[in-house]
């Protein structure tokens, strides 16, 4: 009995200090943050977002910093990709609709869109580690994409048949590395479809065969980025404007939002969120 | 006076549990064809701008206006029926194992096992397929990315076998112990007791067992989609990446409810439907002619 109550005041008082800790930790966090985190101070609620998977590292940071400095606020992030945030955004599902092409004139007028572009980033072409072929030209991209060439070794390779991976339809990454990489030539319909960045990466990284496309903010030792027409995808590469194949990422809102939606997009655009913004590979963009 | 208010409170309560009965049943039924009726109604801008026959028989190329799911009603069947064939002799054999042959501890062992596996949530199957199955598939046949109809029907192999074989297991265990004991009696062999009591007494069950089954391997999405590799190619052998009907809507799902892409989803899901609808009818129909004819005979 007695040995319960001991145990049960020892951990009372490992919880207390626990407590302090965190809210010393809490505090401290919160004044570092102050300057770029005060719009949120007494706000509560819930603030749904969703859509475009290559948001998702800076959605995810930025929310990790409001959330600590204010308990009270609940952020929740879903992918789904850039034709998910447009749509539910418009349906009203989420309160902010994320989407890595600019929203066509069509579904701005229809769901009442407001767009906030908040950062620029490149789409670089992607190889298995292990790949010989680390070098294309764009011309190259093309037949490899269409299917008009088959095995690595047309383009110095290995003798291996290539597997191509590609996006489904809604894909804002797809869409900007047909339009400004492939030149809009087709497809080949043998190309395997994935859902996300992720899961583009996952596939490529898993393949020694395989050629893929993702946002330069996945970019990790994971894979290798392929030199297209000479130029290397980086962030230095897109900010100096030699490499060509890059797009806005936007968050939309239906109409003009106040509260926590628009306390959210200001902090985008503040000094800490550029910071952030920059820290995960993209460039941050001006209002 | 308490006898008859006891009898008919009883009598009450059971007219009111028919009622309940009728009701749930009424309820779901009507659910089932409404879900229908609403996949219908939603699909019907698109089947006037396009003819069904093309729909069914079209290939899917969105840039060049082309919209059919032929080639996903192709992988479908392809993975389906792969799934079934590897899967069907492997879980009746398993059943037979576990029910007749296996010594007991092994059989409760393997029984427990069996009935851990039907709660595996098939994203789960989908991770070890990507990771596991998918590059020793590519590397044994050095062909292909791997994220094929042959991997996919292995793994939803996996993922149906509990079901079936726990059906089976059922309808061993429901065949009565007096038939058994007859045959025993007459110096029957274990074999003779599996090819001409158990087997054909737990027909029923393994024709249930089947159906679930082929259920469930025609509404998984998650394996398909992480594995089968997407391609909207026609597929023309198993090494070949397909689009299962289920992994389509997946996939679409995102795109502009306008488009003609998004709408296409419902015409999947009206095959889905229709498609399961009549395997089930039609399996119950061969089953009950065939139980009539074989009970005519018996006379």
């Amino acid at each position: 009995m007695f040995w319960f109550t001991f145990k049960k005041e020892s951990s009372s008082f490992k919880y207390a200090v626990l407590l302090a800790l965190l809210s010393f930790l809490c505090f401290f966090n919160s004044a570092a943050q102050a300057e770029s985190t005060a719009a949120f101070r007494g706000q509560t609620g819930v603030l749904r977002i969703s859509g475009g998977t290559a948001h998702i590292p800076v959605m995810k940071e930025v929310s990790k910093i409001i959330m600590q400095a204010y308990p009270d606020i609940q952020i929740s992030i879903a992918g789904g990709g850039s034709g998910a945030g447009i749509k539910q955004v418009g349906e009203g599902l989420v309160d902010i609709g994320n989407s890595g092409r600019k929203p066509t004139e069509h579904e701005i007028q229809k769901y009442g869109l407001v767009l906030h572009r908040w950062a620029f980033d490149g789409v670089g072409v992607i190889v298995h580690r292990d790949n010989r072929v680390q070098a294309l030209t764009k011309g190259q991209l093309q037949d490899i994409f269409s299917g008009r060439l088959r095995n690595w070794q047309e383009v110095g390779g290995v003798d291996k048949e290539i597997t191509v991976f590609t996006r489904d339809e809604a894909s804002g990454t797809r869409n900007v590395f047909w339009k400004k990489a492939l030149a809009k030539k087709v497809i080949t319909n043998k190309a395997l479809v994935v859902a996300s960045n992720g899961a583009m990466k996952a596939g490529v990284s898993h393949n020694p065969y395989a050629i893929g496309y993702v946002s330069i903010g996945y970019l990790d030792k994971s894979v290798a980025a392929v030199v297209l027409d000479g130029v290397k995808p980086s962030l230095e590469a897109v900010q100096k404007g030699e490499y060509t194949v890059v797009r806005g990422l936007y968050s939309n809102t239906k109409g003009e939002r106040d509260g926590l939606t628009k306390s959210f997009i200001d902090f985008l655009f503040s000094q800490s969120g550029r910071e952030i913004i920059a820290k995960k590979g993209l460039i941050p963009a001006a209002r | 006076m308490t006898k008859i208010w006891g009898k008919r409170v009883f009598s009450s309560s059971l007219l009111d549990s028919r009622f309940l009965f009728l009701a749930a049943t009424v309820v779901g039924v009507l659910l089932t064809l409404s879900i229908f009726a609403f996949m219908v109604m939603l699909g019907l801008p698109l089947f006037s701008v396009h003819s069904l026959t093309l729909l069914l028989t079209q290939a899917w190329a969105p840039d060049q206006g082309l919209y059919g799911v032929f080639p996903f009603i192709c992988g479908t069947c392809a993975i389906v029926s792969l799934s079934l064939l590897i899967a069907f002799p492997l879980s009746l054999g398993n059943a037979i194992l576990i029910h007749l042959l296996a010594p007991r501890r092994l059989a409760r062992f393997l029984h427990q096992v069996v009935k851990m596996m039907t709660g595996v949530p098939t994203v789960i199957y989908g991770f070890v397929g990507i990771f596991f199955l998918v590059p020793l598939v590519r590397e044994w046949f050095s062909r292909g990315s791997g994220m094929c109809i042959l991997s996919a029907a292995l793994l939803l192999a996996l993922l149906i076998s509990p079901t079936m074989i726990l059906v089976f297991l059922e309808s061993f265990s429901a065949i009565p112990a007096t038939h058994l004991r007859a045959l025993e009696a007459l110096g029957g062999t274990r074999r003779q007791k599996l090819l001409h009591v158990i087997l054909p007494g737990a027909r029923t069950g393994i024709i249930t067992g089947l159906l679930l089954a082929l259920g469930r391997a025609l509404g998984d999405t998650m394996i398909a989609l992480m594995v089968a590799g997407n391609a909207t190619a026609q597929p023309e052998s198993l090494l070949d990446s397909v689009r299962t009907l289920t992994a389509h809507i997946a996939l679409v799902m995102a795109a502009d409810f306008d488009s003609i892409e998004f709408k296409t989803i419902f015409a999947c899901g009206i095959i889905l439907y229709l498609w399961t609808a009549v395997l089930t009818l039609s399996l119950r129909c061969l089953h009950f002619n065939y139980a009539k004819s074989s009970h005519d005979q018996s006379l």
